[in-house]
């Protein structure tokens, strides 16, 4: 497998060229490796009426490199909603632009795929047609191939022996993992990640990011990951951007140097000790910050 | 029948309800004999006929033909109403929902309309429709109409935006959007409107159909059935008449249960 340097900038948008796609067999894997840049440039967006509005980004810049797994984190309320919004283009920007690969983003698409806080698993759908929504809405796969590759993904994730079963017969962590298999089959040059681990019991959200990172080195997707747990993101992070508190802006962005595939052992060394100490220290800050406001 | 006595006796819902009724008509009874036993009375409850005479009674009816036509006068009422506001309602409550011109124009006069009572509206309509049957169709309608607007268009409003989030991102048209999460997603209230404006269209019909003295049309209905039973001072006859419309009621609620059940695969899991 590759190591995440291999994808640049400039080999992730020559493969969107789609020239892959007429070699069968070697169009798969290169499918699977292909990833996007995503920039915000000068991005404010505020919410309301013009004299009473809320003002919750402001002025913010902030890159996602292509195959890299950039994890966001910030003080509670501090407009990471927001953000996953304008990047899945659920909201646009006020001012300032949402970019993937240099172009605009208008508004949801197949390629940047969100996976909600609360699980947005359709629940009057099976796991496998949930599975197959995507394709099946937009046509571009169908009938028997498109049902064998679903069932290979849901069986990838754990969930084989679920396939007929409603979300609701789901645990809490069968439910991510179905979601991911819902996202991937669209292939996505970008997974949005909102908390998606959250309301998990420990010891499920641990395993959660263990496969999460799993599948994270397979498939090389650039990975725009939002959290309000500071190991969370450290254990998974590329890149770690710290988000200031309201009117949001960047605050800091920390490379995360560990190397991977990670285990969880790489989070007690001094190292990551070391990131740890300086992400606090930096939310710290601005948790202060909103607690002097409300005081 | 063997099959039917297996569920109602062959589980712990089924004796339960079966016991829950036995000790009713025992308290029925013990309150209508108080008098002769005691000398006291329970205020209401006194004057009620002990079931046995009412079982008698209604032994006493269950030949007459005029009986089931009564029960089939009122279903086929009950019934058109409810059809016809399912069949308008539905939809103009999913407008009302996906549409905010068509919200803007329809939803204040509706709301307007919606706090008359339907048995307000039986004078006015006996005058403007051509005949009694049409009148009585039209009072039943608006008992469910409203009812099932409101559901529908609450359900539909309430459908967490998530759902549609994610199916926007996997390429969804506005279409397939209605289709597939808008329409599903607003099942349960659907047929929650649908469970309660049944009820009303019972409670509805009965009302209408003594105001009007609906036995003019022939086969007066349920609920003439009692005003009749009332003007012949038989109140055996009356409490007959008012258990049958019990029992209808509830056989409609069970039949939209069960529909509602095949419907919602997903819901059978609650």
């Amino acid at each position: 497998m590759s190591t995440p340097k291999t994808i640049t900038k400039a080999s992730s948008s020559a493969k969107n060229k789609k020239s892959s796609s007429s070699k069968a067999s070697s169009a798969a894997k290169a499918k699977k490796l292909t990833s996007s840049l995503v920039e915000l440039k000068n991005v404010s967006k505020s919410y309301g009426e013009e004299w009473a509005s809320d003002n919750v980004l402001k002025n913010i810049s902030v890159e996602f490199p292509a195959g890299e797994l950039t994890v966001i984190v910030g003080p509670s309320g501090c407009g990471k909603s927001t953000l996953v919004n304008l990047l899945a283009g659920f909201e646009k920007p006020d001012e300032g632009r949402a970019l993937i690969d240099g172009k605009e983003i208008t508004g949801p698409a197949k390629d940047r795929m969100v996976v909600f806080q609360e699980t947005a698993l359709i629940p009057w759908q099976t796991t496998l047609q949930n599975v197959t929504f995507g394709p099946k809405m937009r046509g571009d796969k169908k009938g028997p191939s498109l049902v064998r590759e679903a069932e290979d993904l849901l069986i990838k994730v754990g969930l084989g022996e679920f396939m007929n079963k409603y979300p609701i017969q789901l645990s809490g962590g069968m439910q991510r993992r179905a979601e991911l298999a819902r996202a991937l089959i669209n292939e996505p040059t970008v997974m949005i990640m909102d908390e998606p681990f959250r309301g998990l019991d420990a010891m499920s959200r641990s395993l959660m990011q263990e496969f999460f990172l799993e599948l994270f080195d397979e498939n090389q997707k650039t990975n725009i990951f939002v959290t309000s747990e500071i190991d969370e993101a450290i254990f998974l992070a590329d890149n770690l951007v710290i988000l200031s508190n309201k009117p949001t802006t960047v605050q800091t962005v920390i490379k995360i140097d560990l190397p991977r595939p990670r285990n969880y052992k790489m989070l007690t060394t001094a190292k990551a000790f070391k990131y740890r100490r300086q992400a606090m220290e930096l939310l710290h800050g601005e948790a202060l910050k909103s607690f002097a406001v409300l005081k | 029948m063997t099959n039917f006595l297996q569920k109602l006796f062959g589980n712990t819902t089924g004796r339960r309800g079966v016991g829950a009724i036995i000790i009713f008509v025992i308290i029925w009874h013990v309150g209508s004999q108080l008098d002769e036993w005691t000398g006291y009375d329970i205020l209401g409850i006194g004057l009620v006929p002990p079931p046995a005479d009412v079982f008698v009674a209604f032994l006493g009816v269950v030949p007459k033909v005029g009986y089931w036509m009564s029960w089939v006068a009122s279903f086929s009422r009950v019934i058109t109403g409810f059809i016809v506001a399912m069949i308008i309602g539905i939809p103009f409550g999913l407008l009302l929902a996906v549409n905010r011109y068509f919200r803007g124009v329809f939803f204040p006069p509706f709301e307007i309309l919606r706090p008359i009572p339907p048995l307000a509206w039986v004078p006015a309509s006996l005058i403007f429709w051509p005949t009694n049957e049409m009148s009585i169709a039209f009072v039943t309608f608006l008992g469910a109409f409203f009812t099932i607007v409101i559901n529908v268009l609450g359900g539909a409003r309430n459908i967490d935006i998530s759902y549609l989030r994610a199916a926007q991102s996997m390429g969804a048209s506005q279409f397939d959007l209605f289709w597939k999460i808008v329409l599903p997603g607003t099942l349960p209230s659907i047929f929650t409107g649908a469970a309660v404006g049944m009820g009303i269209t019972w409670e509805v019909v009965l009302a209408a159909e003594m105001i009007s003295g609906g036995g003019t049309q022939g086969g007066g209905g349920l609920g003439f059935f009692i005003w009749s039973s009332y003007m012949g001072g038989s109140l055996e006859q009356i409490v007959v008449g008012m258990i049958s419309i019990g029992i209808a009621g509830y056989l409609s609620s069970s039949a939209i249960r069960k529909i509602g059940y095949h419907f919602m695969p997903w819901r059978r899991l609650f």
